[in-house]
């Protein structure tokens, strides 16, 4: 019998964790050796209601995150789950108490089918003990006809896309069912149309009671999805709002406590001969029959969806992987590039779309990862680096990009992904490139060096260079480039030139 | 998450310098050296460190396997591994052994070519060893078969040539000239020319920067433009050549070679390695950690010898030793991995 009196300390109650949130988390404190990653912070989350983290790379999220998931430890501070104290030992023990975390950095295993890497530890067994795969396909089945994903159970991770397997880390993650709910950064590597996917995903959960924290870099998107929000700034807390109450540049203002007042400062700038001409270049089974010239000073903007193949033909042009026909012309003349080396000998450049994967020598100081593609080509006698005027050269580089690091001694590892990505663009810059290739130059990146990127991109157009612009986010391609090429499925859908591209035109090509 | 950003001169020159990751192996010497000091004063009332005799015989038990640990650091840091030195060890011995024997010997391999000038052997036995690393580094590079199994594989037919060559019969006699490259302190100061040689080589040349890029980061090596196949046969060529010379060096010293020499030698050049920071998922490591690991090895079986430890004992001891320094090397990385 549920007395009235039992019923009202019931309603009690649930109003106390509604006020309460179902994850509340005051004065935590997380030291590093010589840095305070977080400085007495709080952060509190309902429960049906998306609560987006914003700051600059470095402003303290992702400890937090990870405080939160049960990897970090915190010297100091409260946890209150569901108005419980808890302390989190571990990412399992997180779990186990309703925890839980899509992590940035994709962590599935490769050689296993999607539905083994959802259940793994949770594999249902038959009467021998043994895995009843039957069965874990049926319930893979199940959760992704709910979600709404189209994706074969059987299939192996490894011959996923990116953007598959980020679904398949959201479908693991809802899978446990957990109260809380943390994404980090679940849209850097998806398109607009995957984005609405999770977006419906999302308002699901919410609707079901999920706290969710969300991190993101992308405004928009916060604009569209989040409840509140919370931004921390160098390891602080700056402030909790609700998302209704506040207006783009108020909270890049919290973010970066300076105003940023051009997000995509291209600079019209002469546009001169033809750099780099590419005709009915094809690779069989990738992409098909590509055509475009670049000019000098020209900024050629690369839009597309997953599965558009824009990234194959950025390989192709370097030489990682080259185009089995079609020809390519620098300044009219025919050229072969059959390896990145001939592609740099011909004064190309290329910024990879994947920074950990492809891009860095994590394990190796800042100086390595700068000249190592100069040294390649130059400043070299005999086999002997010349080690002095290439450090120079790095120096001088890193200082005008604006890297943050005590020196060039320091391991890449230890740096910010936008410290990282600008980095790598010194790289590129040393070997002097007449062509620039840019796969997602900004993706992961704060606002700050997101905006230095830009400015540094169109900086390079203004002195000639031919730019190529690979990039999933809509208004950096139309803020930065003079023409936007788009691609569909391995073909091209089509151009547009500055004046008349919009988003709803570029979807409209690249989704058909 | 320091925000200092770069300033080409006052940064850079106040920049902290972190203690270079030998100094911790260097200690890890000192330590195990005092702890045989003491133990030698309790056991045997004597001391450890100081006997040039005692010394001198551990330097020279180990740089024979120091001077294939020089190559093999360089294939682990490529992020590789050579399980072949060891048979090339026994199949250079007898190979350029067999040129290089005196005419006086009436059972000559090839009687017409003995009391040949000592760089005749020496030269072929180098090039033996440089074809088996060119095999070892084309399988790798160009077949994408792990490093383990392509060496696996030259390996165990190296060894099967070395047995074959003579028909088992050890090679002996050599001629002055060949036996002087293992006479006195000669393999000593053959590892000091070669730890020297590529620790200039890994520090400071395209060669060295190549290699440390190629173990950090294969993919983001052959984007910026680094021949990452070319490569690597390089690194599996020296690596064999210097396993060829420490052949060389043995039989020279032993003034014989036999099929079965150097059994074995490759897992003591790695476990060299590894103690000496060399870590086995690539990228880190150097020659100098290699000589320190080197010497720490040295001295714990000359140590183990010092104290009449039962030569079983030491064996086994040893094993536990290498797969110790391997563990060191797995917390590091975890510990890498928690920080980022």
């Amino acid at each position: 019998m549920v007395t009235a009196k039992t019923a009202a300390a019931i309603d009690r109650m649930k109003r106390r964790i509604e006020d309460m949130g179902v994850l509340s988390i005051s004065g935590i404190r997380k030291e590093f050796p010589g840095v305070v990653a977080l400085d007495n912070v709080q952060l509190k989350i309902r429960p049906g209601t998306v609560h987006a983290l914003m700051g600059e790379n470095g402003a303290g999220k992702s400890t937090l995150m990870k405080i939160i998931a049960g990897i970090y430890q915190p010297d100091a501070g409260e946890i209150l789950l569901r108005g419980q104290p808890v302390t989190l030992k571990s990412p399992l023990d997180a779990l186990e108490q309703g925890i839980s975390m899509i992590h940035q950095e994709l962590a599935l295993m490769n050689s296993r089918t999607v539905a083994e890497n959802i259940w793994i530890r949770r594999e249902p067994k038959n009467g021998f003990g043994l895995i009843d795969h039957g069965k874990l396909f049926a319930m893979t089945q199940e959760l992704f006809d709910r979600l709404n994903i189209k994706l074969d159970p059987k299939a192996q991770v490894a011959d996923l896309t990116v953007a598959q397997k980020q679904m398949v880390e959201i479908a693991k993650a809802v899978s446990h069912d957990s109260d809380v709910l943390i994404m980090d950064e679940p849209t850097s590597a998806i398109t607009e149309k995957e984005v609405e996917h999770l977006f419906t995903i999302i308002r699901d959960l919410r609707a079901r009671g999920v706290g969710i924290v969300y991190i993101t870099h992308k405004m928009n998107e916060l604009f569209e999805i989040a409840d509140e929000f919370t931004v921390f700034r160098d390891g602080k807390y700056v402030g909790t709002h609700s998302a209704k109450d506040v207006t783009r540049d108020d909270i890049i203002r919290m973010m970066v406590g300076r105003e940023i007042t051009d997000m995509f400062p291209k600079i019209d700038c002469p546009i001169g001969e033809v750099m780099l001409e590419v005709r009915n270049l094809d690779l069989p089974g990738v992409f098909h029959d590509i055509s475009f010239q670049i000019r000098k000073g020209e900024i050629l903007g690369l839009a597309g969806l997953v599965g558009s193949k824009r990234s194959n033909v950025a390989e192709a042009l370097f030489g990682v992987t080259p185009a089995a026909s079609g020809e390519i012309l620098i300044e009219g003349k025919p050229v072969q590039i059959r390896s990145p080396r001939e592609a740099m000998d011909h004064g190309i450049a290329f910024l990879t779309e994947d920074r950990k994967e492809t891009g860095c020598f994590l394990i190796l100081d800042c100086l390595e990862n700068i000249q190592m593609a100069l040294i390649t080509r130059d400043h070299a006698t005999a086999g002997f680096v010349d080690q002095k005027t290439v450090a120079k050269l790095a120096e001088d580089m890193a200082a005008r990009l604006r890297v943050k690091t005590p020196n060039l001694s320091e391991r890449v590892e230890n740096l910010s992904g936008g410290n990282q990505q600008k980095l790598l663009i010194a790289r590129w810059l040393l070997t002097k490139p007449r062509i620039l290739i840019l796969d997602e130059p900004t993706r992961g990146i704060d606002v700050g060096a997101k905006s230095e990127i830009h400015r540094l991109i169109t900086g390079l157009a203004a002195e000639g260079v031919a730019v190529l612009m690979i990039s999933s986010e809509l208004p950096e391609v139309l803020g930065m480039s003079d023409r936007i090429m788009v691609m569909h499925e391995g073909h091209l859908a089509g151009f547009l030139d500055r004046a008349e591209a919009d988003q709803v035109k570029i979807m409209d090509l690249a989704a058909r | 998450m320091s925000n200092a950003t770069v300033q080409p001169s006052a940064n850079a020159a106040k920049s902290q310098r972190r203690l270079p990751p030998e100094a911790n192996i260097l200690l890890v010497l000192v330590g195990i050296s005092l702890v045989f000091e003491i133990l030698g004063w309790m056991t045997q009332g004597q001391s450890f460190l100081f006997s040039w005799q005692r010394l001198s015989i551990m330097i020279l038990q180990v740089s024979v396997i120091g001077i294939i640990s020089v190559g093999v650091t360089q294939v682990i840091i490529t992020g590789g591994i050579d399980l072949s030195s060891g048979s090339v060890v026994g199949g250079v011995a007898m190979f350029a052994m067999s040129f290089a024997q005196v005419s006086t010997y009436a059972r000559a391999v090839y009687p017409s070519l003995t009391d040949l000038p000592a760089i005749v052997p020496i030269l072929l036995g180098l090039g033996f060893g440089a074809m088996v690393g060119f095999v070892n580094g084309w399988l790798i590079a160009f077949t994408k078969i792990p490093p383990f199994i392509a060496t696996l594989g030259t390996m165990v037919t190296v060894r099967g040539f070395a047995k074959w060559y003579t028909k088992g019969q050890p090679v002996s006699f050599p001629t002055e000239g060949f036996a002087s490259i293992g006479k006195g302190m000669m393999p000593v100061l053959i590892f000091i020319a070669v730890a020297i040689i590529f620790h200039i080589a890994m520090k400071y040349t395209r060669y060295g920067k190549f290699t440390y890029a190629i173990g950090a980061n294969m993919q983001a090596a052959r984007v910026s433009g680094i021949n990452v196949e070319r490569h690597l046969i390089k690194v599996y060529v020296v690596a064999a050549v210097l396993a060829a010379l420490a052949g060389m060096v043995v039989a020279a010293r032993g003034q014989t070679a036999q099929a079965g020499m150097g059994l074995a030698y490759e897992l003591d050049a790695i476990a060299m390695a590894v103690i000496g920071g060399v870590s086995l998922s690539g990228g880190r490591g150097s020659i100098i950690g290699t000589a320190i690991g080197m010497v720490i090895f040295g001295v714990i079986i000359s140590g183990f010898t010092f104290l009449r430890l039962d030569a079983y004992y030491q064996e086994m001891i040893k094993g536990v030793i290498i797969v110790a320094a391997v563990v060191a090397d797995v917390h590091r990385q975890k510990k890498r991995v928690k920080k980022s």
